[in-house]
């Protein structure tokens, strides 16, 4: 297929037809939902991480004993296993979406167009892979 | 080309930028998931550490990029969802308004947190 044809993959918003879908609408419909994720986690994120304007101009003894509103923020989401077991789900979201994004941008620069099914079956596999081995470290000091 | 399916219109400054800002998150992501994941522990988190790293001018700088090309991406990413699922006319630019100003909110909120650790104060609402 050249350059300038185009492939018609039909409507991939239509879930409906999910059972035809071929491993390229799974990869575009994965990066989606992934990029969700990501994006609305930033916003979260940010927001979590804003706990720290009050610790700067906290006094600093309170800061030094770590009694400040952010380590305190940070240290009591980190002792839920909940939030533990919600940033492994967050390592496999951003695993993958950068692991299928380099896929992407090498089909960009027309690398791999042939195999493109294939890398997206690695993409995968490396994901489910890196997240499972790092599940003790995401794990680490939690009560259960 | 008419035919052709995409979320962006081929040979675009906002594809382009789109695939600018996705090389530097492979990288700053990545590194971002390993130092606070894998070197340092989440649970382990204090506000001196914090701190520490972000008054280092390579690290400061490194977040701040990392900070707006991530709200780029993201951003932008979920306007091309919209229109990919038909988003267009006055709605189109009704959520782009949206969607600028609360990039614009992140950024400046994410810029404040920034030198609350790094110990700038540039003024006094920053």
């Amino acid at each position: 297929m050249s350059m300038s044809q185009s492939y018609d993959r039909g409507l991939i918003e239509d879930f409906g037809r999910w059972r035809e879908f071929s491993a390229g609408m799974w990869a575009w419909i994965f990066h989606k939902f992934t990029g969700w994720v990501l994006v609305g986690y930033l916003f979260t994120h940010v927001a979590v991480l804003s706990t720290a304007l009050t610790s700067a101009s906290a006094d600093p003894a309170t800061v030094a004993a770590n009694q400040d509103l952010y380590t305190q923020t940070i240290r009591t989401l980190e002792s839920l296993l909940v939030v533990r077991v919600l940033e492994v789900g967050l390592l496999a979201v951003a695993v993958f979406h950068i692991l299928n994004g380099t896929r992407l941008l090498l089909v960009d620069l027309g690398i791999g167009l042939e195999s493109q099914d294939r890398s997206f079956y690695a993409s995968l596999i490396l994901t489910g892979a890196i997240v499972v081995a790092s599940v003790p470290t995401f794990l680490a000091g939690v009560s259960l | 080309m008419a035919e052709h399916y995409s979320s962006f219109r081929a040979g675009g400054r906002l594809w382009l930028w789109q695939r600018i800002t996705a090389a530097f998150l492979i990288v700053v992501l990545a590194f971002h998931f390993f130092l606070l994941h894998f070197v340092h522990h989440a649970d382990e988190v204090t506000f001196l550490m914090s701190a520490n790293r972000m008054e280092t001018w390579s690290y400061y700088s490194l977040m701040v990029l990392f900070l707006v090309t991530a709200t780029f991406h993201g951003v932008n990413g979920v306007y091309n969802a919209l229109i990919n699922v038909g988003l267009s006319g006055t709605k189109r630019q009704v959520v782009k308004g949206v969607l600028v100003v609360a990039s614009l909110l992140l950024l400046v909120q994410g810029f404040r947190t920034a030198n609350a650790w790094a110990g700038i104060d540039l003024l006094p609402i920053l």
